[in-house]
């Protein structure tokens, strides 16, 4: 078990991230996650980026698997709350990270992942499985 | 035996009358396109007194020591003054370069001045030159505080509607330029909660290689913070000059600001609506 708890929010679960994270931190909570969608069926993960200070380049790489684990599991990612200073660092180390969403806040992060789970393209993708 | 530094310093005290009357008319035929006016005269004598000073505690060779320290800050709070009056280095430095002329003519009448004239040259050329480089000390400031004003002011984020921001970019964007322009967006992106910015480049006169790249990191930035963006105002060379260098911008542009805007409301689900051909359809 990771220290980073996981909300069930309906069908999604939410990832506060409020501690500084090291690599084996980051490791052990994409296992749980994964884990965690499995067994609640959850169709999108929402992973609040808020308090971080620093993200590297680690980190960076460990939101987008995360991002590619839940699109093989069938859920959406969005991560939300990311600081200008983040974006910006990141944006210069090159990681633009192309495959997450990403939304401003938690509000819009639900708003963006409720109007994904019940666009048509995903529901039939859903459907023809 | 007195020193050549004490020497020069009781003659000028002794002369300070003739000294200060032939300088003022040297400086005079010498600026002939500007009034020498009293102020000159004013800091003339205060120089010549520093001067006195000087020669007196210091030596030739040396302008940095304390014993020259009036006299520095003498020039360059003249040098200062002349910038901001707008006289040319020439005129400035001419202040100092004049005085060699009555110099000169009290030192002849004196028996052994004449062995000083070298050393009086030399001094008096480091004192034009100390002022010259006061001078374009003082234009370098006001072109650095210059340049910082430009940043910040070139680089606004206006609100165009809720939700949507625009950026018109106005000049070239260079590295220290695109820093701030993205954390004045992502400021505002927090401060407003936009989900879309507008990035107008009507006012960027050439989009290179370098350019494209800063345009795509800011883009790149403001979609890690969840707003999406639009380029807008692609002149028609620029697009040229873009698939010309086979630049891949990945974002959706438009060619004007007002395309941009009709997007961005319909991406937000708003409508602009003519309020007379609406009554007129509802009245028919």
């Amino acid at each position: 078990m990771s220290d980073i708890p996981i909300l069930k929010i309906g069908d999604c679960l939410l990832v506060s991230i409020q501690v500084d994270m090291h690599d084996r931190l980051a490791m052990a909570l994409q296992d749980d996650l994964t884990h965690r969608i499995v067994t609640d069926r959850a169709r999108g993960v929402m992973i609040d980026i808020s308090a971080l200070e620093i993200v590297d380049s680690f980190i960076g790489r460990m939101l987008n698997n995360i991002a590619a684990m839940s699109r093989v599991l069938d859920a959406v990612t969005v991560v939300v709350g990311m600081r200008p200073a983040v974006a910006i660092t990141l944006v210069e180390l090159g990681l633009a990270l192309t495959g997450v969403r990403t939304a401003l806040n938690v509000d819009k992060g639900l708003a963006m992942i409720r109007d994904l789970i019940d666009s048509p393209e995903h529901t039939n993708a859903r459907r023809e499985r | 035996m007195p020193n050549k530094e004490s020497v020069i310093a009781a003659l000028i005290d002794k002369n300070q009358q003739a000294l200060l009357r032939g300088w003022l008319a040297a400086q005079k035929r010498d600026n002939r396109s500007r009034e020498t006016n009293a102020p000159t005269a004013d800091v003339a004598e205060q120089f010549l007194r520093h001067l006195a000073t000087g020669a007196a505690g210091g030596r030739f060779d040396d302008i940095s020591t304390p014993e020259w320290a009036p006299a520095r800050e003498l020039l360059e709070d003249f040098s200062r003054a002349r910038v901001s009056q707008g006289f040319s280095p020439t005129e400035t430095a001419t202040f100092v370069f004049s005085f060699k002329e009555p110099l000169f003519e009290v030192l002849q009448r004196e028996a052994d001045g004449l062995a000083q004239i070298w050393n009086i040259t030399l001094l008096l050329d480091r004192l034009g030159l100390y002022t010259i480089e006061c001078y374009s000390r003082t234009r370098e400031e006001v072109i650095g505080r210059q340049q910082q004003e430009l940043l910040e002011l070139s680089t606004p984020v206006v609100e165009l509607w809720d939700g949507i921001l625009a950026l018109p970019l106005i000049g070239t964007l260079d590295s220290a330029r695109t820093q701030i322009v993205m954390e004045n967006l992502l400021e505002r992106i927090v401060a407003s909660g936009a989900e879309i910015a507008i990035i107008d480049i009507t006012g960027v006169p050439t989009v290179d290689t370098l350019v494209a790249q800063h345009l795509i990191k800011t883009i790149s930035a403001a979609r890690l913070m969840g707003a999406d963006c639009i380029l807008s105002g692609i002149r028609p060379q620029i697009a040229q000059t873009i698939v010309h260098l086979g630049l891949e911008l990945n974002v959706v542009s438009k060619a004007t600001m007002a395309d941009a805007l009709g997007l961005a409301l319909r991406r937000t689900e708003k409508v602009i609506v003519d309020r007379a051909k609406v009554t007129a359809g509802t009245g028919d």
